[in-house]
């Protein structure tokens, strides 16, 4: 079940200790983190584990530094991109290279590309349950069409024709939608 | 307003890949691995010795204490060591 709360209410539970919150915090934005340091900065998957668990574990303890909590997101985008950046410096270290290398290597255009994608899952976290488990194993997780139907319990011969469906509708919350505050809901 | 074609969209939502569960997990479980990551702390504060073994190796440093190696708890030192 998707979370109703807000970035902003969500950190706050946080904040006042409230385990479940912090959980709920990490599943909404553990793909992002990811996705920042293995497909903006191309990390192999050793660094990449350490960069997630940094950025984590800075953002739990620095939590209470936070200015606007609704403004978490930007916060750990930036502090994933910094402790990429970091990682690759340490890397280079071993293998140089000129600095403007590093600098000029972060890659804005993924960035802002992922960006987009937090958008869309966050409109697929707010979709009916049907559509966003379908949507999800389909296209994140590479799930066939035999499998989700079993997973599902659906007649597979329909499992396209619903997949279309569901993205239909997304389309139209998403260019219908306000562009008012609420969950980055990845989950 | 941004138009979306299913091409796009379904491109946008292949974009975010779960991360590996274990990473999940481990990053959920965090304000339980800070008991044991006070634990560490507080020690290092008062003992110097053990805190310039957790600097120069703080895996090894962990191990040879008999503390668990939780990945959360070891991000969490590395930050509150180079901080310091």
């Amino acid at each position: 079940m998707a979370s109703t709360l807000s970035d902003s209410q969500l950190v706050a539970r946080c904040r006042a200790g409230d385990q479940a919150a912090w959980g709920e915090l990490v599943e909404r934005f553990s793909r992002y983190v990811y996705a920042i340091s293995v497909q903006a900065f191309r990390l192999p998957e050793s660094d990449a584990e350490d960069v997630f668990q940094e950025v984590f574990a800075r953002a739990y303890q620095h939590l209470d530094k936070l200015r606007d909590d609704a403004a978490v997101k930007p916060w750990l985008a930036q502090l994933t991109r910094r402790l990429c950046i970091d990682r690759l410096r340490a890397s280079a270290r071993e293998r140089p290279v000129a600095d403007e290398e590093l600098v000029t290597a972060e890659p804005d255009e993924t960035l802002a590309f992922l960006d987009e994608a937090l958008t869309v899952h966050e409109a697929l976290a707010a979709a009916p349950e049907h559509c966003r488990e379908i949507l999800d194993r389909f296209f994140a997780r590479d799930e066939s069409y035999r499998t989700i139907a079993t997973d599902l319990d659906l007649p597979s011969g329909t499992i396209a024709s619903r997949i279309s469906r569901c993205l239909a509708r997304l389309k139209a919350h998403l260019e219908g939608r306000s562009d008012g505050p609420g969950p980055s809901g990845v989950r | 307003m941004t138009a979306y074609d299913e091409e796009r969209l379904a491109k946008l939502i292949r974009a975010l890949r779960p991360a590996p569960e274990s990473w999940v997990r481990a990053a959920q479980e965090l304000p339980l691995a800070r008991k044991g990551l006070d634990e560490i702390v507080a020690r290092a504060e008062a003992d110097a010795a053990f805190r310039e073994r957790l600097i120069a190796d703080l895996e090894g440093a962990l191990t040879a204490e008999g503390y668990e190696r939780d990945p959360a708890v070891l991000a969490a030192l590395r930050a509150r060591l180079t901080s310091a």
